[in-house]
């Protein structure tokens, strides 16, 4: 049976209890459930900050996880996954990113979160901006994340 | 075509998007850079480092060798730092 994705992008929090759950219930046919919860800290290279703004390119961020939801779902033998990608103003201790992966066993659920998290790192169009005593300024890209996007690339 | 920018491209660019209709000699993403960058300094200023710039064409990634023609919608922007 062909396993469709459920990918949200959107400004209101989400419940990640609710999310993981959901993906399980009623079948018996998962017997693993990875998630990936990705929190916004309270401090940005060892400075406080007082929120992050997330921008994106709404057209775009849904057809680059779409089209990397459909990669995970050809590598992997998954029985369901979620991602849920917030925008707008978020503070130091919510949410900002959920990837759910539910399949027979731990192996592809864990691989296919790693993969997907690594991708929407360095390819899903959004951009973090830090608010702090100091104003607000754009966050940097990091090398280490495109080195972890790159290892999943077939040589 | 319409052009968007978005993050730190479109503060320094002053605009989130326009509509352009450059000349048939810009062929390529790379081409289109250097039309936007003559025509001021919001442009050059946004554009000062190219090679850190991306692109999309139509809401994919694309190279800046990438050929423009046909395209709808182009989208210039700084390395992604979602997640």
């Amino acid at each position: 049976m062909a396993v469709a994705a459920t990918i949200r992008i959107q400004e209101a929090d989400f419940d990640v209890a609710q999310e993981i759950a959901a993906l399980g219930k009623g079948r018996t046919d998962v017997g693993a459930v990875v998630s990936f919860s990705g929190i916004c800290r309270g401090s940005e290279q060892g400075e406080p900050i007082a929120a992050l703004t997330l921008e994106h390119y709404p057209e775009m961020a849904e057809a680059e996880i779409g089209r990397h939801a459909d990669e995970a779902l050809a590598r992997w033998p998954l029985q369901g996954l979620t991602v849920i990608h917030r925008f707008g103003r978020i503070a130091p201790g919510e949410n900002i990113v959920l990837v759910v992966t539910a399949s027979a066993h731990r192996q592809a659920a864990f691989e296919a979160a790693e993969f997907l998290m690594d991708y929407l790192k360095t390819n899903a169009p959004f951009w973090k901006r830090e608010e702090s005593a100091r104003g607000t300024n754009w966050i940097e890209a990091r090398d280490h994340d495109d080195a972890a996007a790159a290892r999943w690339t077939k040589s | 075509m319409k052009l968007k920018y978005f993050a730190w491209v479109r503060e320094r660019v002053g605009k989130a998007e326009e509509t352009v209709e450059p000349p048939a000699e810009v062929r390529t993403v790379a081409d289109l850079i250097g039309w936007l960058t003559a025509r001021d300094d919001a442009y050059a200023y946004a554009f000062e480092k190219p090679t850190v710039i991306r692109a999309a064409i139509d809401h994919a990634h694309v190279k800046q060798d990438a050929a423009i023609l046909g395209a709808r919608e182009i989208a210039f922007f700084p390395p992604m730092t979602g997640g």
